[in-house]
């Protein structure tokens, strides 16, 4: 997918994360900030890669500020950021790209 | 050197502090030694002024120098004024090297990182340290190691002269011109002095600093004029809405009252649990509702508590107050009514030696039935750690955790199994504070595990059929499973301080976070 | 599988607990409150421009958290708004375990869910029949409708009273004496059972008045509902405290189960059992008291 426009998605509250994405400069550019980054740092950035290949994202500015969210919040969060930037609310590919 | 706790004390920390690795609670039981007395310059001369104009005044009359050891205490807590001003006095005159030896420091005290810069303070001893201050030393800018102990530790460290305290600064929310001090009455009123004592008694010169003169003599004296040198007015030396608040709320939250009624089903179906039972409990939301709901059975069946003793709460006075307990034997007041509650004539103030020091011919934590604490976090050896946050920085003070700990005969540690993604329940803690063999259940809200070193306690709880019991490891597995398994965090080489043990030895060394 | 025949209709329901599925730190552990069941919200909890992100958030705590054994029901955005469909796609490829419908008002309604619930276990590959429906009734036409609804589908497990909006329908409010409910739930109650499915109560709202809940909820228990909907994991322990059986109705229970198994086999229809008329009338009632024991921890019995 292409990230057509700035979009946000998430919130900074506990458990939470907030995830903007931004068109970008050719690549994913992640910048991450965790309240858990000495010890899920990795695991957080492999997440989100994981999640931006699964959507075919492959040139965006990302940034994700991580209160203690589990795998399965910072996948949502980035999906729901992806989506967004392209105006897309119905017909998600369920347990197709989304899984 | 591996210690008993299994943790790797570097010979160079050994040889640097000329310490013992931790070896065991046991260790040093009946080992005798000479207890420690400063000088004492007699004072016959009945014009003889201890007033002094500030503390300017006062440092000089103590012979402030550089690479002294000053001491405070923390009564005042999160609205603490006279650690800053007397640092910053301190620091103007210019002396440098100095241990700072509180017994503990908090947030109250973040004006003091830019003093540790500069080499004011190159030492510093304590039960812990929050705020910026644990932040400063985690990065490595104090000169010296840092050396965390528990309440009964630092009572020990005194008596037995491994520290020699030059001043010992008393805040003293009143006190007469002749240096009788009390803990109650005036601005800045705290309930009791118990952590000071040791520092009247061991300190080479004592100065004691109010903010309320009353006319001599101010008595009954907790601190008694016979062992303090000045006495200096300042305008205030407490913040009174930060000293004690009010008593806390209830809490509402379902999860902390999940884990209150687990503990409380721990207390009553454990064998201690009888007419007469001691017991101390902390200021947290799940503690504070265990001793609510625990006040009810104790209605029901009858049974009264022969002493409440550490830091008080309000939940203890009404146990007080009911007639439901003997006694309070008070270290500590946290909130209001625990200050007022203190002019009941069965709520005592005790002094943190005859509360918790290893080291004297028996305390009062030897004589607990159960001690109901909290952690940071806690690993499948029931080691405790409750100094060092998960992310390595320190954040946090052993209080009378190892004290309280080793001394009751059922120690129960409340602790969510998760800290947002961190698990609370771990495989190694990042430091350890408490050793297992002190801790003898923890309660979570994905259930309870016994210490297997307790098998009498397992086995009354399987027979109660009360509480869901885990073992450690299940709890570590199932928090696992929800997080992810947690990298270690990344410690730089160099070691920024030491967590003693209550009697001295090296229980683990903090490390400088890298960054 | 035949729907009506899913084990799960007549499971446990003494409590089921809302959570807005749009917040993380409340549906990554509610299970340690021991609900019986979860209702992940994406109707009213969820603010309109976040219904896509509630969406995506529910989808993979249902896919990655393990619940438990706690049921996960689904409420979906009501049938007059274009998002309800793409809810249902999104919680059964999920894996939800039932769709609770607001705002149900006739049968054909939950004909309209039922026939995208079956599409979408089609399309993902979910056994056919395995998602279960419950229908909110929040309005006068909806409770009077109520037989109607109840026997629409053979997914349909149960139906639950929605207080606030059906109060506002009768142009009265929630006054906590219950008498603004008492017809409703009366109504309810009966068609439920006629039909043969569950009936749940609304919620209490007021977590200052703990005493009221109690009260509210011993009402319903002795009306004949089977639980509660519940806003606050506080409120769980009262609703399960109340839904538990005495210690004497559970033996007597157990009682009544072991000598109905003896007798109707040896032929005998009608005998005492503690100097009280027994018949196989009483088999279900007597199985539930001890269903509704076990799930208290308070009986270990094999029956």
């Amino acid at each position: 997918m292409e990230i057509l426009k700035p979009a946000v998605a998430g919130t900074l509250e506990s458990s939470d994360c907030m995830v903007t994405v931004e068109p970008g400069q050719g690549k994913v550019n992640l910048d991450l900030d965790s309240s858990v980054m000495r010890q899920f740092g990795p695991q957080i950035k492999k997440v989100i890669a994981e999640t931006l290949a699964r959507l075919d994202v492959t040139d965006v500015n990302i940034r994700v500020v991580d209160k203690g969210a589990l795998d399965c919040t910072i996948k949502a969060r980035v999906e729901a950021a992806v989506y967004r930037s392209n105006d897309i609310r119905k017909d998600i590919p369920w347990g197709g790209a989304i899984k | 050197m591996i210690n008993a706790v299994g943790r790797e004390i570097p010979d160079e920390i050994l040889r640097m502090t000329g310490k013992e690795p931790f070896q065991g609670n046991s260790y040093k039981e009946g080992v005798p030694f000479r207890r420690y007395a400063p000088i004492i310059r007699p004072v016959m001369d009945n014009t003889h002024n201890k007033m002094v104009k500030d503390i300017h005044e006062a440092l000089v009359k103590c012979k402030a120098h550089n690479g002294m050891t000053v001491s405070f205490h923390h009564h005042f807590r999160e609205g603490d004024l006279v650690v800053c001003m007397v640092m910053e006095e301190i620091h103007k005159m210019g002396l440098k090297n100095i241990t700072l030896a509180a017994t503990s420091l908090g947030k109250a005290h973040d004006a003091l990182v830019p003093m540790i810069e500069d080499g004011t303070i190159t030492s510093i001893q304590a039960s812990g340290v929050r705020g910026k201050i644990g932040e400063a030393i985690s990065h490595g800018k104090l000169k010296n190691l840092a050396i965390m102990r528990s309440h009964g530790g630092r009572v020990r460290s005194l008596v037995t002269g491994e520290t020699k305290v030059d001043i010992a600064f008393i805040g003293a929310p009143t006190a007469d011109e002749y240096g009788n001090l009390r803990g109650v009455g005036g601005k800045s009123n705290c309930g009791v002095l118990s952590y000071s004592h040791v520092d009247g008694d061991c300190a080479e010169y004592v100065v004691a600093i109010t903010d309320t003169l009353v006319p001599f003599p101010n008595f009954p004296a907790h601190i008694s004029m016979t062992k303090v040198d000045c006495v200096c007015v300042v305008d205030a030396i407490g913040i009174p809405e930060k000293i004690a608040t009010g008593a806390a709320k209830p809490t509402t939250d379902q999860r902390k009252l999940m884990m209150a009624e687990y503990c409380t089903q721990v207390v009553v179906n454990t064998p201690y649990f009888k007419d007469g039972f001691s017991y101390q409990t902390g200021v947290g939301g799940a503690s504070i509702a265990s001793t609510i709901s625990l006040t009810k059975i104790m209605e029901e069946r009858g049974i009264k508590m022969g002493f409440g003793v550490g830091g008080m709460t309000k939940p203890m006075c009404d146990l007080l107050d009911r007639g439901l307990c003997r006694v309070l034997l008070d270290t500590q007041a946290f909130d209001l009514d625990a200050v007022t509650n203190i002019l009941n004539p069965k709520h005592h103030r005790i002094t943190a030696g005859s509360y918790a020091n290893p080291f004297n011919k028996g305390a009062f934590v030897n004589k607990l039935d159960y001690v109901i604490l909290a952690s940071l976090e806690v690993d499948v050896h029931f080691n405790c750690n409750v100094v060092v946050g998960s992310d390595g920085i320190i954040t946090g003070a052993q209080g009378g955790h190892p004290d309280t700990a080793q001394g009751a005969k059922c120690t129960i540690v409340i602790c969510p199994l998760l800290q947002g993604r961190i698990p609370a329940i771990c495989s190694e803690v990042t430091t350890v504070t408490t050793p297992g063999e002190s801790v003898d259940i923890v309660v979570t809200d994905y259930g309870v595990a016994v210490n297997p070193n307790r098998p009498d306690l397992l086995k009354a709880l399987e027979e109660a059929d009360c509480v869901p019991l885990k073992t450690i490891e299940q709890l570590r597995d199932e928090a696992y499973a929800i997080t992810g398994v947690p990298n270690p965090v990344e410690f730089g080489d160099r070691i920024v301080g030491i967590i003693e043990a209550r009697d001295g030895t090296i229980m683990d060394v903090v490390r400088e976070i890298k960054d | 599988m035949n729907p009506a025949e899913n084990p799960n209709k007549k499971r446990l329901r003494r409590s089921m607990m809302f959570l807005n599925a749009q917040k993380p730190g409340l549906i990554k552990d509610p299970y340690v409150y021991g609900p019986d069941s979860i209702m992940l919200d994406l109707e009213d909890a969820v603010a309109v421009k976040e219904k896509d992100a509630a969406r995506f958030s529910l989808y993979h705590a249902l896919q990655e958290i393990d619940y438990r054994g706690v049921e996960r029901v689904v409420r979906i955005n009501g049938l007059d708004s274009d998002l309800w469909e793409e809810d249902i796609l999104c919680s059964v490829a999920g894996g939800c375990d039932s769709i609770r419908i607001p705002k149900t008002e006739t049968g054909e309604d939950v004909k309209k869910v039922e026939a995208v619930v079956e599409e979408a276990e089609k399309r993902f590959g979910r056994e056919p029949g395995s998602v279960l429906i419950m229908a909110a009734l929040e309005s006068a036409k909806g409770v009077l409708n109520a037989l109607e609804i109840c026997t629409a589908s053979p997914r349909l497990f149960g139906i639950a009273l929605s207080g606030g909006d059906y109060t506002k329908d009768l142009q009265t409010s929630i006054t906590g004496t219950g008498v603004e409910l008492m017809g409703a739930r009366q109504h309810m109650i009966i068609a439920a059972r006629a039909a043969g499915v569950q009936c749940f109560d609304t919620v209490w709202t007021n977590l200052n008045d703990m005493e009221g809940f109690r009260k509210d909820v011993e009402t319903i228990k002795m009306m004949g509902f089977d639980g509660k909907s519940i806003i606050n994991p506080r409120q769980i322990p009262i609703v399960h405290d109340i839904y538990t059986p005495s210690q004497k109705e559970i033996i007597f229970a157990e009682k009544v189960v072991r000598e109905i198994d003896e007798k109707s086999a040896q032929g005998i229809g009608v005998f005492t059992v503690d100097g009280k008329m027994i018949d196989i009338a009483f088999y279900d009632g007597a199985k539930r008291t001890l269903m509704l024991a076990r799930a208290a921890g308070k009986y270990k019995g094999d029956l």
